[in-house]
């Protein structure tokens, strides 16, 4: 790792004042650190964001809210999570390992970075890390990397099982500028898709701030469901994993939300899928012909064209252990 | 008494569950400087300079070496390895990783910070690859098994055979590279006194280690101390004495402070070998009746720039005697490319070459319509027919038969798909195990002091293997103590010469050994006793007298031994024995064997495939301990396990570097991949093998367990999967 | 703002080496790409030295360390608590696994400074006065290793999974087990010592 410091801030206000100067902040540290230890992030300096009063889980009637710095393990053990976001307890289950989970923060999560081999590795090329050195993933080792969203420049998969599981919730970030100024931005418009610029992951302006995110509550994401395919049991990211979360009251579909990570150069939602179900009855062919639909505009790589049987495979099992 | 066999729990067990067993990196040394090793990032061409103003300006650097200031190291024998490329000597690129340049800085984090700010510029040649284009382009080992035997081999006429044959199969299959990753990764530390240097270092071998580091300094062995109490786990990549140690002491050397260097998780890919990609033609025949007619077993097997050394997998070593066949015919290839040396990697050749034979036996059994157990046992081998000699024991139909019992196997329906549970497709598969019992000259020390305790020493070493607990086990035994009478001491170039530990010869070996030793240090006792004129035994016979329980045991009294040895005016007795092969290796066909029964369950949709449930039944001769044994199975399998589903070294076509260089993305099994698992040890209380009947089960154990899982796949599914990893796409057609 | 104390460079303090500070070179240029490839460049930097106290098994452990310094470095090159182990250094094995205010984290990703404050038990703050803890002694008696590597992590692990609670079934123990990697392979002896002291416990 480069030398760093590390800025203890006493409160958000100094905490976003000092990112206006540069610098990164570390939550949990558990991707940073990584990516600092192989020399693909360099920051000079570290803004540490433990001190913050951004832990608390807050779950009223219309609304769940996580503070950024919230830890996985704790969000995935809330009760209220586990009773009425079920997906997000899930996702988060399904994610690294119990360590790991006790220090990664849900802010920290959403802006992990890329699996990708090539972009962890400073002797590869790679456009994310280096624009404009090349992409050597689309000719070589792929398997694990995305078919949807990709582009010439990249074809990286988005790793956060948790982003998945917050897409179809529609949830939305909280962000606190260096100026102080707030706002708040559904997930969707986080991550951005690589086209020519993959090295630019998301719309957060520099030094902006995650403070928490919101989940509304609704009673499909009651009877929601996380499943996650791997070669593993446990303990690896995904290669193809299923979000879904269904209202479907007296055999009708009246809310459907489904997305998909693994596949997705982002957090993928499907609505493809969505719009074959919604309003329609639920039946087991119903289920079984909207997930044939998903991942339409896929793009497979030499070594992940499978993906798209798995994906709509994966989709189907999900829709039928949701509505189960 | 005799604590042989049972299963006593280890002695260095306090030690390594309270953290206090210390590995090469743990030892205190003051005015300790650290080293980190910078690595290649193309892999073929030269290096054509270095830009090293910006790291050697960095705060604690100490040093920075490169081949233009590198020490010149001498090419001595007994130097294990080439010197070329890897230890700085030259400006040449053999593969992608290979060490460029070693960084020394006072602390860990400065000199890993500093040996990423290394710039080197290079000129590039074009690499090879991929060995799969260049199979027509193999060539013959030059020293296949180190010269012990030709690379190919053949019997009868299994051209003809083949021909003639009911039932054929003529298929490929592959294996990948696949790499150790012990939890330790390897590391030393080197100090010089003067022209005398110690080093600490995770090894499997510390007499290699000397000698190869003595060549490398123009030394003498007794100038060179290595030391290592503990090994995290070797599994072949610490049986050579791999360009990081050598650079390490020649750090220490340049910079007149002891070094650390241990190499980092991504360096463990690159730096002491891997088990090579390998590419087995099968051709097998067999009649309608089930008897194999032919075995053709052509392997290839990837290798690096043949300069680097040479390492073949032999896959094809267990097809030549473990079936009754009468026309066998087995090669074995090399395809050079620009990766680094690859090395033995836990039952090295048997691993992978069991994968292709015991899944082509099993689609061989498909196509006459037989039980793939009945098949075996139809081709069951009485004698080796390739060596010509009667196996020294075989207990093989006591682990196919119990085996099968355990788990089940007579309820197996016969058809593939035949087992459903809902989504999940039950597959029951069985393989052979088979593995050579190896056995190299080893010397012990024994020393039995006055008040009864021994103190057993050889340069041994145990990998968690449990050299520790079963020395002392055979020592008690031998002497008629408790276990906790001995201290067995290993691990130091110092003591008594042992060989490397590889092969699952370290039991064999050493055990053997250990008992001489013990022998000869009671004779001695005995020897005392009848020359004591107060005992009035001058008359006896030795063998009239029994040392045992701290005292000698005559007709009609004992004596304690610190009596003895206190009217003699000596505080200890103690006594060195060399113990080697003998002549069975010429008499014998030495082998342990086993077999795997595994059930799978595939998910039909998702393809997922985990294992279930699993019975492994060995015949490892003679057991030491019943716990340690059972550890090495479990151990063995759920290597073998990895192996089947898990691991794959994935290398970048266009440049020759790995992309998973990390134990995130190189994939072993975790606790929830690995089921219960019964492990049954078939008795075979022999002593042909050796004299204590112990065939060692480091190996044995990981050998077959692939093919099971193969084999249990095209039972669940109805594919027949001819390459490892298996994986959810090879399976996802199966909905 | 912030809460550790700095002083001059690390090497003069730390190991006696009389080096002078080095403070960020100006001069950085960029390096010739290797294959092409532009590794991410920044200016040389100096390293700050932080004198820090770490409550390590109930006792203060004054060190100076980097920012930089991950609480495994710290603990194992310079407090001599080798207990713990490094078998990646990125949170992919969990051989490095100790508690934090009671937690279990892997210590190759927490930074050192940010340890302070905090009550950090290591593998050899379990036995209390030589009596192995007991799920040491269950690992002892049951064989839950081979070369013991990866051992101080596994217990520190199962430790925090009892208290935990998750040892509803065997199935959920090694799901809850599965952030620590034994090459070894001694998972079921392992499962079955978390088991056993459950049952004693
Ligand atoms: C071995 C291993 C396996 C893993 N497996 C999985 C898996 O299966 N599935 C999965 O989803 N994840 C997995 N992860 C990733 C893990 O979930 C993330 O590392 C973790 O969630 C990141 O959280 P953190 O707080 O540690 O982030 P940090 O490392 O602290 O930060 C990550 C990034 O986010 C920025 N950041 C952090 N917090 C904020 C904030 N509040 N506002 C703005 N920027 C911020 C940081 O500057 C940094 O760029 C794995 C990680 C490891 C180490
Ligand atoms: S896929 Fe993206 S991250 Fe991976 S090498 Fe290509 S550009 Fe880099
Ligand atoms: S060393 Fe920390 S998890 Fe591997
Ligand atoms: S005991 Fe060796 S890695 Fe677990």
């Amino acid at each position: 790792m480069q030398a760093f410091t590390l800025t203890t801030p006493d409160g958000l206000e100094s905490a976003t004042a000092a990112a206006a100067q540069g610098g990164r902040y570390i939550g949990g540290g558990t991707d940073l650190l990584q990516l600092a230890k192989n020399d693909v992030e360099t920051p000079d300096r570290l803004i540490d964001l433990e001190p913050l009063p951004l832990t608390e889980i807050t779950a009223t009637d219309d609304a769940l809210r996580l503070g950024a710095m919230a830890r996985m393990s704790d969000v995935a053990a809330h009760p209220a999570v586990v009773a009425r976001w079920p997906v997000i307890s899930q996702s988060l289950l399904a994610s690294a390992s119990p360590q790991v989970r006790n220090m990664g923060t849900i802010g920290g999560n959403l802006l992990q970075r890329t699996r990708c081999g090539y972009f962890r590795d400073t002797g590869f090329a790679c456009n994310k890390r280096a624009p404009g050195s090349g992409c050597p993933a689309i000719q070589g080792e792929n398997r694990m990397l995305a078919i949807l969203g990709t582009s010439d420049h990249c074809i990286a998969s988005h790793p956060s099982d948790l982003a998945v599981a917050l897409i179809i919730l529609d949830a939305s970030v909280e962000l606190r500028a260096t100026d102080g100024t707030t706002r708040t931005l559904p997930l969707s418009d986080l991550h951005r898709l690589p086209g020519d610029t993959p090295h630019v992951e998301t719309t957060l302006a520099p030094g902006e701030l995650i403070t928490a995110v919101s989940v509304p509550a609704s009673r499909a994401a009651m009877r929601s469901h996380y499943l996650k395919v791997r070669d593993r049991a446990s303990f690896e990211f995904a290669l193809v994993s299923a979000a879904v979360a269904v209202d479907a009251g007296a055999g009708t579909v009246h809310d459907i939300r489904v997305a998909a990570g693994g596949v997705g150069a982002k957090p993928w939602r499907l609505p493809e899928v969505e719009e074959a179900l919604r309003g329609r009855p639920l039946t087991p062919k119903a289920l079984a012909d909207a997930a044939a639909l998903a991942g339409q505009g896929a793009k497979p790589a030499s070594q992940n064209g499978f993906k798209q049987v798995l994906l709509r495979r994966a989709v189907l099992r999900a829709l039928q252990t949701a509505t189960a | 008494m005799g604590s042989i066999g049972k299963p006593i729990d280890r002695v260095d067990g306090h030690l390594k569950v309270t953290g206090h067993a210390t590995y090469a990196a743990e030892f205190t040394v003051p005015d300790l400087v650290h080293a980190v090793l910078v690595q290649s990032t193309i892999a073929a061409g030269r290096i054509t300079g270095f830009d090293l103003a910006e790291a050697k300006s960095m705060p604690g650097v100490l040093l920075i070496i490169t081949p233009d200031n590198a020490l010149r190291l001498t090419q001595a024998k007994g130097v294990q390895q080439a010197v070329k490329a890897p230890l700085l000597q030259d400006r040449d690129i053999l593969f992608n990783g290979q060490h460029v340049a070693v960084v020394v800085a006072d602390t860990l984090d400065r000199a890993l910070a500093a040996a990423a700010r290394v710039r080197v510029r290079y000129q590039r040649d074009e690499a090879v690859t991929d060995m799969d284009a260049m199979l027509d382009q193999a060539y013959v080992p030059k020293s296949f098994r180190n010269g012990a035997r030709p690379a190919d081999s053949r019997r009868g006429d299994p051209e003809a055979a083949h021909d003639a044959a009911f039932a054929k199969l003529d298929v490929t299959y592959i294996t990948p590279i696949e790499h150790h990753n012990p939890m330790e990764p390897h590391a030393t530390i080197a100090r010089w006194q003067g022209d005398k240097l110690t080093v600490w270092t995770s090894t499997q071998g510390i007499s290699g280690a000397q000698t190869t580091l003595a060549g490398h300094f123009g030394l003498d062995p007794s100038q060179v101390r290595v030391i290592c109490p503990f090994v995290g786990g070797g599994f072949g990549c610490k049986g050579n004495t791999w360009p990081p140690v050598t650079l390490a002491a020649m750090a220490a050397k340049m910079t007149g402070r002891p070094v650390k260097l241990v190499l980092t998780r991504a360096q463990m890919f690159t730096s002491n070998g891997y088990r090579p990609r390998t590419v087995q033609k099968l051709r097998a025949s067999a009649e309608t009746d089930g008897s194999l007619q032919s075995l053709r077993h052509d392997g290839f097997s990837l290798m690096s720039q043949p300069n680097l050394g040479e390492f073949c997998e032999p896959v094809a070593l267990s097809t030549e005697f473990l079936y009754a066949c009468p026309n066998v015919a087995v090669s074995h290839r090399l395809v050079a490319t620009n990766m680094p040396l690859p090395t033995y990697m836990r039952a090295p050749g048997e691993a992978s070459g069991m994968f292709a034979l015991e899944s082509a036996i099993d689609e061989l059994a498909a196509q006459v319509r037989m039980d793939p157990l009945a098949f075996r046992m139809r081709n069951y081998a009485e004698n080796d027919a390739h060596e010509g000699k009667p196996y020294a024991s075989k207990a093989l139909m006591a682990c196919y038969t119990q085996g099968a019992q355990a788990f089940g196997w007579k309820a197996r329906g016969a058809a593939p798909r035949s087992m459903r549970e809902g989504n999940v497709l039950i597959g029951w598969g069985m393989a052979t195990a088979t593995y050579p019992t190896n056995r190299q000259k080893a010397t012990v020390r024994v020393r039995i002091a006055a008040d009864g305790s021994v103190l057993v020493q050889s340069g041994t070493q145990d990998l968690g293997t449990g050299t520790y607990t079963v020395m002392s086990q055979v020592a008690a035994d031998t002497l008629g103590i408790p276990v906790s009478r001995v201290r067995f001491e290993l691990g130091d170039s110092a003591l008594p010469h042992a060989p490397v530990s590889g092969g699952s010869s370290t039991v064999p070996s050493v055990a053997p050994a250990v008992a001489a030793a013990c022998e000869a240090a009671a004779g001695k006792l005995r020897d005392l006793a009848r020359s004591d004129p107060h005992l009035g035994w001058g008359d006896l016979d030795a063998s009239a007298l029994q040392v045992r329980e701290g005292a000698v045991i005559g007709p009609d009294r004992r004596i304690a031994i610190a009596a003895l040895l206190a009217r003699r005016g000596q505080s200890f007795v103690d006594a060195t024995s060399e113990s080697g092969p003998g002549d069975e290796k010429k008499r014998f066909s030495l082998h342990a064997f086993g077999s795997h029964f595994v059930e799978v369950r595939v998910d039909a949709d998702l393809g997922e495939i985990r294992v279930a449930r699993y019975v492994g039944a060995f015949d490892v001769g003679q057991p030491l301990n019943a716990k340690t044994l059972r550890s090495q199975l479990i151990g063995g399998i759920t290597y073998g396990i990895g192996m089947a589903l898990l691991e794959e070294t994935h290398v970048d076509g266009e440049t020759g570097r790995i992309v998973n260089a990390n134990i995130a993305e190189y994939v072993v099994p975790v606790h929830a991949d690995i089921p219960a698992i019964e492990t049954i040890v078939v008795e075979n209380a022999e002593s042909r093998s050796n004299p204590l009947g112990v065939k060692g089960a480091g190996e044995l154990p990981m050998v077959g367990v692939a093919a099971a899982i193969a084999n249990a796949v095209y039972h669940a599914t109805g594919m027949r999967v001819r390459k490892l990893p298996i994986r959810i796409e090879d399976v996802l057609g199966s909905a | 703002m912030s809460t550790v104390s700095r002083r001059g460079v690390l090497g003069a303090t730390l190991t006696g080496l009389a080096l002078a500070p080095q403070r960020g070179q100006a001069d950085e240029t960029t390096p010739a790409s290797p294959s092409g490839t532009q590794a991410p460049s920044s200016p040389a930097r100096s390293a700050e030295a932080l004198d820090i106290v770490l409550q390590v098994n109930g006792s203060a452990v004054p060190l100076t360390v980097e920012p930089r310094t991950t609480l495994l470095d710290a603990l194992r090159e310079q407090a001599q608590l080798t207990g713990t182990k490094k078998g990646c250094d990125h949170g992919s094995c969990g051989a490095c696994t100790v508690h934090l205010d009671g937690r279990r984290v892997v210590s190759c990703l927490t930074l050192a400074v940010r340890a302070q404050g905090k009550a950090i038990t290591t593998i050899e703050g379990l036995a209390v006065n030589g009596t192995l803890h007991p799920v040491q002694a269950a690992f002892a008696e049951q064989d839950g290793f081979q070369c013991g590597y990866c051992t101080p992590g596994q217990i520190m692990s199962a430790v925090a999974l009892i208290d935990e609670g998750h040892t509803g079934s065997d199935a959920e123990i090694r799901e809850w087990m599965s952030g620590n990697i034994c090459r070894c392979g001694a998972y079921p002896n392992i499962v079955a010592a978390i088991r056993g002291s459950v049952q004693e416990g």
